[in-house]
Formats: structure tokens, C-alpha cells, sequence
């Protein structure tokens, strides 16, 4: 069950205004129109987005912090006001909290490796749930098994949500808690609150993984009391290959450096090396600045709408893609039935078809969903199945979508049955 | 019928269907004519991987030819083999690793064969002529 999450009253947002902003929607797939429910993997961008990273490219391109030239300056400035952007769109209370990385799998990893090379030794636990992506797993077994620490995991139930009846019990001995905030597997929203706060109550830090939360939901960091966030721009309506670690100011400054190079360094000579303060202690190398900016815009784009409308709409539509596929003889829908508990994502099963073959049919009637066990074996075997058919949605997509969906999934299944 | 024959009458049929589901649905239909696997060779040993569906395919080497007997967890997949070993099945060693299989790409299902798509296709494909390569080499020894 999530934190008392509000759906917001008020304002409707134009799906089909919406949808114009990006024109990828526009595509034409095996003679259908595409109906693209892949938004977990990967959102599409609007219009924007895409302006804002072509007008640096065209007129400002320079590296950043570095020249003393005109250009560099204006680069600089653009590049950092992305960054603030960031900071106050997860309500940080400082901007040199939010650091720049490729994407959330980066994030995770230089937490993993630099918190674990300070803070962790033998015998002592990481904890994680049953329901994370690999990139939120791997990291940290690879930083335990360097340790000699161990991973302890927090069950999930049948309706796909976190047991946390024994949760003080779970936190003995554990020295960091990683966990999404959302699954990408199964949508459902977790009590990141509740489980952040019972850790802090033994002094344990929290890593949360929002890479499936900051597009559906309102994140804030200091409400949430979070040490560590994660979540990737390609997800979140930006471009790809740029990702951001939040992390509380005394955390930050507690961490060793992650990687070693130029602008995150203060001064360098053979015998002795300082780095530089935060953010850029982090960020070894020419930072992708195109990235940071075409970020930026897309937050304006979606503050402009506002997460809390978008929440609203996206619910309403997962209330009526439950109750659709619920119509479908012998859908099995993988995880939480009550909308309030998921964001985003819709994971099912139908008859003994082979979630492949389903993915397969539709794809040729112009549907893009996933199949598969989506990075999330541990989920997958959990349930004992191979893998789902996960269908995503993102603010614009619309019911008629969701009607195509499951008019090709009778369709499909009537030739695979 | 030679590979080739084969492979030409595989496309010629598929001419056929204009509209996808049409082409699947015949697809699924030659998945139930596929030479079953015993059910003594479905085992660890004999699967293939591909990251989404799983393939199990066993040789039989009769007279100087390969029989393949095969199965598959998903539809789709179980139907393309059954296209492949329809080709492939009953010719010499020789024959089967010279084979170029080109009908796969000519019935539109190339991205099938994409290591991406990872639906077990492609590695089955391979495996079949990892078999074919295997006992060319054992008759030209036993030859010797
Ligand atoms: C919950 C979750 N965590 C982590 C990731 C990894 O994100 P990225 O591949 O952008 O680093 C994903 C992406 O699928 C995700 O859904």
C-alpha cells in the first residue's frame, strides 16, 4: 500500500493537445497507427525538448567551465540552469545535491561503489526488495561480494507489494537500503516514505530508485527525506544517455569520488591531488551538456502541464485499462489491482500463451508493448513465469489507445489459442 | 526437393498472404507440423537459449543425413523452425552447412534472425549448422 498518495482535482489536461507536442505519435506501423505503450522502457520526447538541444547545438555549443571565451560562458550558464531546474523540480534544497550521470544505472553504481568502499564491511547487509531492476541488484552484489557484505531482500506478496510486517527485523545489521519507489515490472507505487523512515529511525541511508516515479508522480526529496535518488531523463520525456544522482549534501561530501579525471579535480600535481567541491566532484570529464539542457526542458515541459495533473490523468486512464483488460477472457493481470497502488504500467499474462508470441501479434497490428522479464528476473520467478506482456503508458496516451490494446489482444489471442 | 527448392516454395507460398496476421496465423499453423522432439531428448542438454522463448532441437544422423526433431515453449518460434528444419532436415551434412538460408528474410521475418530479437531462431539456425559442420568432419575422418 503507498504513502497516502492525492490524486489531484481540478484542471484537465488536452491528451490530444498533448500528443501533437510530439510528433513521433504520428507513425504509421505495419499500416497501423502506432499505439506506443513502451513508455517504461523509454518516453517520447516533445517537441521541446527536441528545440531546446538542437538551439544549443546551433548557437551555443562550447565546453563548459572551462573557457574563458564568451561562448563557454553562455554554455555554462545554460548547462547549470539545467541543473537548477533539476533541483527544483525534486525540490532539493541545495542545487549542488543534484549530480549529473549517464543515467540511473550510473547513479546506482557510483553510489554502490563509493558508499560500499567507505562505509561497508565484512558481514554487514544491503538491503533490497524482490521487485527491483537488475541495475539496482547487480551493483550492489558486485560491491558486497568485494566486501565480503551480504544482500538481504524484502519479500513481495502476491499482489505485488512489499511485506514489510518484519521490517525492523529486515534492517538488523544493514548498513544501506536501495529500493524503487515504483517497479518497472509490475507499476506498483511502494510506501518509500514508510520504509525511509523506519531505517532512519536505526540510522540506516536510503537510496531511492525513481526512475519509474518522477514521471508519474510528485517526488520530493526533502518530504520524503531521502539520501539518495536516481531516475534516468530518457524516462522522464528527456534525452537519452544522461541521468541524475541526488544525494543529500552530507552524504555527497562523505563519499570518496567516483571516477577519477578533469573538472572534477581542484588541483593536480604528482604528489597530492584535491577535488573539487559538489557537484562537480562527481562529475569526471566533459559533461554531456546537450543532455542537461534538453532535460531542463523537458521539466519545464512537464511542470507546465504539472505533475500533479499528469498523476490525475494517468490515473484515470489506469483505472480504465484495469477494468478493459479485466474484460479479456483469461487475462491475468501480474501484481495490484487497485490503481491507486501503480503508476504507469500494466503487466499480464493471457491463457498459457507465451508472453513472446502475444508481444509478436501485436507488434503487427501496430501496438509497441514489452515482453519478456523486463531486468526484473527475481519478479518473474517469484510468480513462476517466464515473463509478462507489459504495456506502459506516459501523459499522451489515450483510452481509444487502450481500447487498441485490447481489441489486438483478442485478436491475438484467437490465433494463438 | 534441394534446399533451394524448398526455400523457393517456402517464399512462393508466403507470396501469398498480404496482410500480417494472415501471415502468422499460417506461421502458427506450420508450428503443429513440426517434427516433435521425443519427449527423452527434452532436456537441458538439448536446449537452445534465446532470451525470450526456449528451443529444444535434436539431430539424428540416418544413410549419411541429418533428421531434426525440435520444440519450442512459444507459438510463433515453434512455427519458424518448422520452416527451418523443413529446409534443413534429411540432407547431407555437406549440404546443410553450405546452405545459404535466405527464405527467412524473403518472407519478411528477417527480424527474426536478429540476435536482439533473441526468440532462440537464430541460434537454432546455428546450432543446426554446428551439427552439420560436426558430422562432415566425422565422415570425412571415418573416410580417411
Ligand atoms: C526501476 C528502474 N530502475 C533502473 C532502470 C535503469 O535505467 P537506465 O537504463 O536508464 O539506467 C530502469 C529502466 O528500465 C528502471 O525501470
Amino acid at each position: 500500500m503507498p504513502d497516502s498518495l492525492t490524486i489531484a482535482e481540478g484542471r484537465k489536461l488536452d491528451i490530444q493537445k498533448i500528443r501533437k507536442d510530439f510528433p513521433i505519435l504520428e507513425t504509421t506501423v505495419y499500416g497501423h497507427p502506432l499505439v506506443y505503450l513502451d513508455n517504461a522502457a523509454t518516453t517520447q520526447k516533445p517537441k521541446a525538448v527536441l528545440k531546446a538541444m538542437d538551439d544549443y547545438y546551433v548557437t551555443i555549443n562550447s565546453n563548459v567551465h572551462r573557457g574563458v571565451h564568451h561562448l563557454s560562458q553562455v554554455a555554462t550558464d545554460a548547462y547549470e540552469a539545467g541543473r537548477k531546474k533539476i533541483a527544483a523540480y525534486i525540490n532539493s534544497r541545495h542545487t549542488h545535491e543534484v549530480i549529473f550521470t549517464r543515467g540511473t544505472t550510473e547513479s546506482i553504481n557510483l553510489v554502490a561503489a563509493c558508499f560500499g568502499k567507505k562505509f561497508l564491511a565484512a558481514g554487514d547487509y544491503i538491503l533490497v526488495s524482490a521487485m527491483e531492476h537488475h541495475s539496482n541488484i547487480v551493483p550492489w552484489q558486485m560491491i558486497a561480494e568485494e566486501k565480503a557484505a551480504k544482500v538481504r531482500v524484502i519479500p513481495i506478496d502476491e499482489k505485488g507489494e512489499l511485506i514489510l510486517d518484519n521490517l525492523e527485523k529486515l534492517l538488523e545489521g544493514v548498513k544501506i537500503v536501495a529500493f524503487n519507489y515504483v517497479s518497472n515490472a509490475l507499476g506498483t507505487i511502494n510506501p518509500a516514505k514508510t520504509i525511509i523512515d523506519a531505517a532512519h529511525r536505526q540510522g540506516i541511508p536510503v537510496l531511492l530508485d525513481a526512475a519509474q516515479a518522477v514521471q508519474h508522480l510528485t517526488v520530493d526529496v526533502q518530504d520524503l527525506d531521502v539520501d539518495f535518488l536516481a531516475f534516468s531523463s530518457h524516462k522522464l520525456y528527456g534525452p537519452t544517455g544522461l541521468g541524475v544522482l541526488y544525494g543529500k549534501e552530507e552524504w555527497l561530501n562523505k563519499l570518496p569520488p567516483y571516477q577519477g579525471g578533469g573538472e572534477m579535480i581542484k588541483t593536480v600535481s604528482f604528489e597530492k591531488t584535491t577535488y573539487n567541491d559538489l557537484p562537480y566532484k562527481f562529475e569526471a570529464g566533459t559533461p554531456d551538456m546537450a543532455g542537461a539542457i534538453g532535460l531542463g526542458a523537458a521539466i519545464d515541459y512537464v511542470q507546465q502541464l504539472g505533475i500533479e495533473q499528469i498523476h490525475a490523468a494517468e490515473h484515470e486512464l489506469m483505472v480504465y485499462a484495469l477494468d478493459t483488460l479485466a474484460g479479456i477472457d483469461g487475462l491475468r493481470l501480474i501484481g495490484a489491482t487497485d490503481a491507486r497502488h501503480r503508476a504507469g504500467v500494466v503487466s499480464f499474462l493471457v491463457g498459457n500463451i507465451h508472453p513472446f508470441d502475444l508481444g509478436e501479434l501485436l507488434d503487427k497490428q501496430g501496438i509497441a508493448v514489452r515482453t519478456g522479464h523486463h531486468c526484473a528476473q527475481p519478479i518473474m520467478d517469484r510468480y513462476c513465469i517466464p515473463g509478462t506482456v507489459r504495456a506502459s503508458m506516459a501523459v499522451y496516451t489515450t483510452p481509444e489507445e487502450i481500447d487498441r490494446l485490447a481489441a489486438g489482444i483478442r485478436k491475438a489471442a484467437k490465433l494463438l489459442g | 526437393m534441394t534446399i533451394q527448392e524448398q526455400q523457393d516454395e517456402i517464399i512462393a507460398d508466403f507470396e501469398y498472404f498480404s496482410d500480417w496476421m494472415d501471415k502468422y496465423e499460417h506461421i502458427i499453423q506450420l508450428g503443429k507440423e513440426l517434427p516433435l522432439i521425443d519427449a527423452q531428448y527434452k532436456t537441458e542438454e538439448h536446449l537452445i537459449r534465446g532470451c525470450q522463448s526456449q528451443v529444444w532441437l535434436h539431430a539424428d544422423y540416418r544413410d549419411g543425413k541429418l533428421f531434426f526433431t525440435a520444440d519450442s515453449d512459444a507459438v510463433i518460434t515453434k512455427g519458424l523452425i518448422s520452416l527451418v528444419i523443413k529446409v534443413l532436415s534429411g540432407h547431407t551434412p555437406k549440404e546443410i552447412s553450405d546452405a545459404e538460408i535466405r527464405f527467412i528474410d524473403a518472407i519478411g521475418l528477417s527480424s527474426h534472425l536478429s540476435p536482439t530479437r533473441s526468440n532462440g531462431l537464430l541460434s537454432m539456425v546455428k546450432q543446426i549448422k554446428m551439427y552439420a559442420v560436426a558430422y562432415q568432419a566425422k565422415s570425412q575422418i571415418a573416410q580417411q
